[in-house]
């Protein structure tokens, strides 16, 4: 079953707005604390108190420099999961058929009980959306929560996935990135939502909205500057001005 | 194809537990998912006022808190020397009776010989309580330290300040500004505060020298130079008011621009006007005559001055304009200490009037104001600010803060809609507040609550000798308005003898011997100090703590406190609660797991330390013990006839709210509730509440205000003037000579600014500055295993220009000196940086043997401290005196006024930040190796 | 890429191995009896030790077994199908010329055949990846079947064969380098297509997600000084091809065949190990390294 599905019949996933994500890495923790209680093995920590941490997380977040060629430098706040890629080499190079993408909404998911912990998967991944559970030996990733989406134990409202229920900014997006009309395609195509590496063919689901201009106060001090004529000069004339003004009460 | 079937309904958990988070202090509600009576999964409350089922990193992760290793298991005795570490387990019995054994002489002798501090309390009403009938003077929670400048400054100015006191209104504004933030306590409303904004597309200034977390999103990022925020603040100011682009509509009714202060020299000079009442007087428009200020229909006048017995009195506006006209306070006179070029401000200032007056918004709401005039509409302002301790822990940042809220008055854009709100039970003037506190009384409690406002020099806390009656020195003319004392001097204080000497120091939930501190190794050092006879300086030292850290192992005895998910808490009305601009609302904590160790919570041993010492207020007349533990007295205590520590579910079946008689079964119908109360405020009255009657008559059914307060804004701070008067010769309360001159500098009743003394920091030209990581609270941080891999090591940043200048590349190390100290660090590169400030997080270094983790682990062996660099007390002067750190006027701690010199160093021989410590032995081992957390099947 | 030894190990042996099987299915030589028994069992050890030492890298080893199910898609997947073949097919072959002194012929070709494929399916494992530049190359598997085509015939002692093959193998290996140097570069990729942030200005990697590291970062990513590299190239090209031609070109013996080979089997086994530990996994970018 890893060859990838013709089509699917919707295409969920995520829109992340990085103008809004301040970084706060909320997402990163809530999704390890559901999917360490939920979907699949738990998502185990070595040397957790100890000299070298490290642990198995679906989502992290990342913070990027960017020095535009005049002005000052801009940072920029950068979670990251699993794109859910329309064309998932994940999938495809997956030798047991543990990975695959499901038909009915595309998301993309380890089958644990078949996995032999290759790797490979991890390695097709340009996102590094794959990391390998070193405690139970199979690959873990964003499963977009499936078990939460579609959850007739939760309410309603609360079925859409962990680290979109808990991200305080709103600075995550989930829907059906494949029906135009949905809320998460407007927001793309409003804020010109992008593709990250697209050069690698990965068609990704995931979409990223670009920080809006940043700094741009000052180039419009032309239109601002009458704002701000002054009314006198002088203190006396500001109480001149004081007075004539009160009387318009 | 042939998919696996998946279950996508699987059970979440067996039951869901409702109560408040605490992995910080901003107090969300949580939804704790049980699963086979333990905790499986933590999720914010939808139904929460405060996060509306947002969760930060923090909340989520309050699972691996509750799970620690570093959680303390039973009360420690201390066998080895003092910081070693070495403690003998005892049983709770012991652990009392130690305690009453050194308390109850105190109380009955010289009750100020016990300091009891209590960091980041969230039962403040409580422990004051205790410390009050007690008797001792030195208590106070550990605002000196954190942001008393914010506070008072708020309250002094306008009843109220941003954090806790109130928010933007966030679903209104369309220009939102921002100084001096990381995280703040409001973490999750301010994140989805500005969520909302960028939806909408609004317009976020950031105001720091660090372009990180918040600041990365604001659309316009001003990297000033710090502690100059105040310059900038009345720049912003001249510039408007000399364009007309203020309110004076606003002015007029809602401040006390138009009150009228005497212009004559002499003991009166600055004062106001005021009515055989008291009441302070403005010239009504419409008579010409001076009229008490809150008269039915009076008009106030702005400009118009008034003679009176040959004395000229001139309005609080002229000298505003006096004095904010003046070029001193042009863009161009300020923009190069500001860092900002002369022609943002001034565009910043013109954005801000476009949106205050362009943009005004309207909203169909009738209200009537305190002078029974009616109003047909509630017309707003949409431009709202913000700001935390990057003003305020500078040692001008009262005045800053002050600046800050007389340029929202000035636009008129507090309470209106679309500005800055205030929560229950803010707005409250300074005249609701007490006054502070310090007699001693052996075997008596305290007259009045230990911390207050003062309105002058006759409220300072003096002997009759002109000492100070706290240890902490609060309320003297080294700080006059110390509203929230002095945390961070009371173990250099108390380590001195200055004052006086105490005998125990009582410390609950603040970890003094570390990150709270400055001079971290000297605050080690005052608290190991000896006498000559070998007896510890300071005799005595009890500590709660929840966890093992780096405080537990300078005290004598550890009173082991439970975790959060483990007792009873009250968020009280009383205190500081969680209410929202729109609605009164307090919460509750209770035991949704049991301890599985031998800790009790903190505030019911309080009680039992009360009852076994028979403390008044805690005992019945008949000499029986009030309250069993602190569930019995959330419900049944009663501050006054009908109002407690929970406004919910009061009277008998529960039905009322803010006032009403005990109702037994308050707690539960809590945790029916969610865990919280929220009493909505009406509409109509959720606007203009300083002066909305509606509000004002809802707060006092609410047991807010006793009668309705309404005031007016100080953009001219009245107890100030007096003060300062005082400096000036008046009076009969004199500052000691030294000060003098200070205190006249410094007590301006009108916003200055004024460079921090730079005595001493000649050659050190490097601001250097702390932020709080979002995802780690303070100390606590370290011992979650989920949370330690994001922040397991601090580095130093430093900005582009100076990694060039000093050849310093990535990973490299750098001595970093201050007047007071150096450490060696590695450094990280950062180009939307402040081009002369270097930063790092907040309280990632740790001491070795502390928070259960391996001595190696990379915050005991990479993180620093930057504390070691700053100095609770500023290099000596010409006469060898060296003042406190602190702010000249609340004495709240300057952090952020830390100059440092930075050079390229070599890896110290063993790769470890600099300096280090030896280990403490860790009373509670160290956690295993490796986790798979999961309760469920 | 992190170099693990797992798979250095199971490329080069099992690269060897199948070459020499490659060899053997053609009677290159041809060998019956003891002799045939010898040359086999080193074959075999080669081949299916590389391919046990492949699984010490697994997560699950034993659920390897369910690799071979994705033949359709995976190359992974074909690469086990074709070993597996291979492996029964040679020894179906190898029994033959053991035992009954047989050989025969078709099965040999067809031995040598999948023998081959076993080799070129491992290469197209990496080659497919376009996450990792400096393998997804044509030169990839172009690499891999000179490689085991020369320390095959090295191996079964085809002098005459073994001396161009790996000239032939060398001017790939140095051709592959010097493409390699530049592929991360040519592919497009860099940190402003990686986090769509490029057009806005320069884009420098400041704080990682976390202060540790992870699976990733030990998976993915490992530097290796450029003097090192210098150097071990310089040592591999000796081992492998070199000194290997240098003892061929000597007077038969079989002290200088085993020396070939030994050295053969170094050169290639550092030569893996530059190929592993010099590979940049895009993923790389988003941590600001490479
Ligand atoms: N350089 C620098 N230093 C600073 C600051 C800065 O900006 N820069 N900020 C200052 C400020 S504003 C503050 S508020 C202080 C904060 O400093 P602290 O108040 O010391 O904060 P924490 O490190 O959180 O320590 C509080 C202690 O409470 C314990 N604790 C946690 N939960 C519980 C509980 O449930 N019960 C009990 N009994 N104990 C518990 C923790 O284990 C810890 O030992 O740091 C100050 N220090
Ligand atoms: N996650 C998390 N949340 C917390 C805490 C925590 O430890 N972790 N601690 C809580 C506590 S006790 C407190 S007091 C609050 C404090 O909350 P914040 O006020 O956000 O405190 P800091 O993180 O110290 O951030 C101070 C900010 O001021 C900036 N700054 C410094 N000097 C200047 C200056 O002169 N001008 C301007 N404009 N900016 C300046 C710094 O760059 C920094 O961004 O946070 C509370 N919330
Ligand atoms: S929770 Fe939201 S704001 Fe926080 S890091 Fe994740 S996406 Fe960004
Ligand atoms: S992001 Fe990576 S793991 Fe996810 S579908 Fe795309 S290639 Fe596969
Ligand atoms: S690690 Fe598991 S999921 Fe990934 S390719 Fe290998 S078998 Fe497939
Ligand atoms: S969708 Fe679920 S699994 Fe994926 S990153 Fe978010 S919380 Fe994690
Ligand atoms: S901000 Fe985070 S840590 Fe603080 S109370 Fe809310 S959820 Fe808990
Ligand atoms: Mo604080």
């Amino acid at each position: 079953m890893t060859q990838l599905p013709q089509s699917t019949d919707r295409k969920m996933g995520l829109v992340i707005d990085l103008d809004t994500c301040v970084g706060c890495h909320a997402c990163v923790i809530s999704c390890k604390g559901w999917n360490t209680e939920n979907y699949g093995a738990p998502l185990s920590d070595q040397d957790a108190y100890g000299a070298d941490p490290s642990g198995t997380f679906l989502n992290r977040v990342h913070s990027y420099e960017v020095q535009p060629a005049e002005g000052h430098a801009q940072l920029i706040h950068f979670p990251k999961s699993c794109l859910h890629c329309e064309d998932a080499p994940c999938v495809t190079v997956c030798p047991t058929g543990a990975s695959y993408k499901r038909v009915e909404d595309g998301i993309v998911l380890v089958n644990e009980s078949d996995c032999i912990g290759c790797g490979l998967c991890a390695w097709s991944c340009p996102y590094g959306a794959r990391e390998l559970d070193q405690a139970e030996g199979v690959m873990k990733k964003c499963t977009l929560c499936v078990d939460r989406i579609y959850n007739e134990n939760l309410p309603e409202v609360d079925r859409v996935p962990s680290c979109v229920r808990t991200c305080p900014a709103g600075a995550r997006h989930f829907g059906d990135l494949g029906d135009p009309d949905s809320d998460v395609s407007k927001l793309v195509a409003e804020r010109d939502g992008m593709d990250l590496m697209p050069e690698m063919g990965t068609k990704p689901v995931n979409k990223y909205l670009p920080p809006r201009p940043k700094d741009q106060i000052e180039d419009q001090i032309d239109i601002l500057a009458p704002l701000l004529a002054p009314v006198a000069e002088e203190p006396g004339g500001f109480i001149g001005w004081l007075d004539k003004t009160l009387e318009k009460f | 194809m042939n998919q696996p079937t998946i279950d996508t309904s699987p059970k979440v958990s067996d039951e869901i537990r409702k109560t408040t988070c605490y992995m910080c202090a901003c107090r969300c509600g949580i939804n704790v998912h049980m699963k086979d009576g333990k905790v499986a999964y933590i999720e914010g409350n939808r139904d929460h006022p405060v996060n509306k089922g947002v969760l930060c990193a923090k909340g989520s992760a309050g699972i691996m808190q509750v799970n620690a290793p570093s959680r303390l298991r039973k009360p420690l005795r201390r066998v080895g020397p003092r910081g070693s570490g070495e403690f003998r387990e005892i049983e709770w019995d012991e652990a009392i009776s130690t305690a009453v054994g050194w308390l109850n002489e105190l109380h009955e002798t010289a009750p100020q010989k016990l300091a009891f501090f209590t960091g980041r309390d969230q039962s403040q009403s409580f422990t004051s309580f205790w410390a009050q009938n007690f008797g001792t003077p030195n208590y106070a929670a550990h605002g000196g330290f954190c942001s008393v400048n914010m506070a008072a400054g708020g309250i002094y100015t306008m009843g109220g300040a941003f954090w806790e006191f109130g928010q933007p209104d966030w679903d209104h504004t369309k220009l939102f500004m921002l100084f001096g933030v990381a995280e703040d306590h409001d973490s999750n409303p301010i994140k989805m505060g500005l969520g909302k904004i960028k939806a909408r597309g609004a317009r976020v200034i950031g105001v720091n020298p660090i372009r990180s977390g918040y600041n990365a999103i604001a659309d316009d990022w001003v990297g000033i130079t710090p502690g100059t925020d105040g310059l900038f603040i009345l720049s912003l100011i001249h510039v408007l008011m000399k364009a007309g682009k203020i309110d004076l509509d606003y002015l007029s009714r809602y401040t006390n621009a138009p009150v009228l202060v005497n212009a004559a020299e002499g003991p009166e000079k600055g004062l106001f006007l005021r009515d055989g009442d008291g009441k302070p007087l403005v010239i009504d428009r419409k008579t010409g005559e001076p009229t008490a200020f809150d008269k039915p229909g009076v008009r106030p006048d702005l400009s118009a001055t008034y003679d009176k017995d040959g004395v000229t009195h001139r309005p609080v506006f002229h000298l505003m304009a006096e004095k904010y006209l003046n070029d001193d306070h042009a863009p161009e006179a300020v923009a190069e200490r500001c860092g900002i070029p002369a022609s943002r401000i001034r565009a910043i200032a013109a954005e801000i009037a476009r949106v205050a007056f362009d943009e005004a918004i309207e909203l169909d709401q009738e209200w009537t104001d305190f002078r029974g005039e009616t109003h047909s509409k509630m017309i707003g302002r949409p431009v709202s600010f913000h700001a935390m301790r990057g003003i305020s822990a500078h040692a001008n940042g009262f005045q800053t803060c002050r600046a800050l809220h007389v340029l929202q008055i000035l636009l008129g854009t507090v309470e209106v809609p679309g500005g800055f709100r205030f929560k229950p039970p803010y707005p409250k003037p300074v005249e609701a507040h007490p006054t502070p506190h310090g007699d001693r009384r052996p075997g008596r409690p305290l007259e009045g609550p230990h911390l207050g406002f003062p309105r002058g020099p006759e409220d300072l806390l003096l002997d009759e000798n002109g000492n100070a009656q706290r240890i902490d020195k609060a309320f003297t003319w080294e700080n006059p308005m110390s509203a929230h004392g002095l945390m961070h001097m009371v173990i250099s204080n108390a380590a001195a003898g200055d004052p006086y000497k105490i005998n125990t120091l009582f410390m609950y939930m603040a970890n003094m011997s570390w990150n709270s501190s400055m001079n971290t190794k000297g605050v080690m050092e005052m608290l190991t100090a000896r006498n000559e006879d070998g007896k510890y300086v300071i005799p005595n030292i009890i500590y709660s703590d929840a966890y093992s850290s780096e405080m537990v192992a300078y005290a004598d005895l550890i009173l082991p406190d439970t975790t959060y998910l483990e007792r009873h808490d009250c968020i009280s009305l009383l205190d500081r609660p969680i209410c929202e601009a729109d609605a009164a609302a307090d919460a509750i904590r209770w035991p949704v797991i049991e301890p599985d160790r031998d800790v009790r919570g903190f505030q019911s041993v309080l009680i039992e330390l009360a009852n076994r010492m028979n403390l008044p207020g805690f005992t019945n007349e008949d000499g029986s013990p009030k309250w069993k533990d602190y569930a019995d007295y959330i419900v049944t205590h009663q501050r006054k006839p009908g109002i407690g520590p929970l406004a919910g579910f009061r009277g008998e079946n529960g039905d009322k709210e803010g006032r009403g008689e005990v109702n037994p079964d308050q707690l539960n119908r809590y945790i029916e509730n969610g865990g919280f109360y929220v009493a909505h405020i009406p509409e109509g009255a959720d606007y203009y509440k300083p002066w909305n009657a509606a509000y004002q008559d809802w707060a006092v059914s609410m047991g807010i205000y006793d009668s309705p307060q309404p005031y007016l804004f100080q953009l001219y701070s009245e107890p100030m003037r007096k003060f300062q008067l005082a400096a000036e010769g008046h009076g009969d309360q004199q500052p000691p000579e030294y000060l003098r001159q200070r205190v006249k500098d410094t007590m301006d009743p009108l916003p200055i600014w004024y460079e921090t003394d730079q005595q001493g920091n000649e050659g050190y030209t490097i601001n250097a500055l702390t932020q709080r990581p979002m995802a780690m609270y303070h100390s606590w941080g370290t011992q979650n295993a989920w949370l330690r891999q994001l922040h397991g090591r601090n580095p130093l940043y430093v900005p582009t220009k100076l990694m060039r200048e000093h050849g310093l590349q990535d990973g490299d190390w750098a001595k970093v000196s201050s007047p007071h100290g150096e450490i060696t660090v590695p450094v990280m590169e950062m180009a939307a940086l402040n081009k002369n400030t270097v930063w790092t997080w907040n309280a990632i270094g740790k001491r070795k043997g502390a928070w259960a983790l391996q001595e190696d682990a990379p915050e005991a062996t990479k993180g620093f401290l930057l504390n070691h660099l700053i100095h609770e007390l500023l290099p000596p002067k010409s006469d060898g005196m060296r003042w406190a750190n602190s702010d000249p006027v609340t004495g709240q701690a300057a952090w952020f006024d830390l100059k440092v010199r930075i050079e390229k160093a070599a890896p110290p021989t063993d790769a470890e930040s600099q300096p280090e410590f030896p280990p403490v032995k860790s009373p509670v081992g160290t956690g295993p190796k490796d986790l798979v957390w999961k309760v469920g099947k | 890429m992190h170099p693990a030894p797992s798979v250095i190990v199971f490329t080069t042996l099992s690269g060897l191995g199948f070459g020499l099987l490659f060899f053997l299915g053609l009677g290159l030589p041809e060998v019956t009896g003891w002799v045939a028994f010898v040359i086999y069992a080193i074959a075999y050890a080669l081949s299916v030790g590389g391919l046990m030492a492949s699984t010490f890298h697994l997560g699950r080893p034993e659920r390897a077994w369910n690799a071979l199910t994705q033949w359709k898609s995976s190359w992974l997947s074909r690469e086990g199908w074709c070993a597996v073949i291979a492996l029964i097919i040679m020894g179906l072959y190898a029994i033959g010329a053991i035992f009954f002194g047989q050989r025969w012929g078709v099965l040999g070709l067809l031995g040598a055949l999948f023998s081959l494929a076993t080799v070129f399916t491992t290469s197209m494992i990496y080659t497919q990846l376009r996450t990792i530049p400096r393998w997804n190359m044509a030169l990839t598997p172009v690499m891999f079947l000179s490689f085991g085509l020369a320390g095959g015939a090295v191996l079964a002692g085809q002098a005459g064969l073994a001396i161009p093959l790996l000239a032939i193998a060398a001017s790939v290996q140095i051709l592959y380098w010097w493409r390699g140097d530049s592929a991360l570069e040519r592919s497009g990729t860099n940190l402003g297509t990686a986090t769509g942030l490029g057009q806005r200005g320069s884009v420098r990697a400041f704080e990682p997600p976390h202060t540790g590291t992870n699976y990733l970062l030990r998976e993915f990513v490992h530097v290796v000084g450029r003097k090192h590299v210098a150097k071990l190239r310089v040592i591999s090209f000796a081992l492998a091809f070199f000194v290997p031609v240098a003892l061929l070109l000597l007077p038969f013996s079989h002290f200088f065949g085993l020396l070939a080979v030994l050295s053969h089997l170094a050169g290639v086994a550092v030569s893996r190990w530059l190929f592993f530990a010099q590979a940049e996994h895009v993923v790389g970018l988003y941590y600001g390294k490479r």
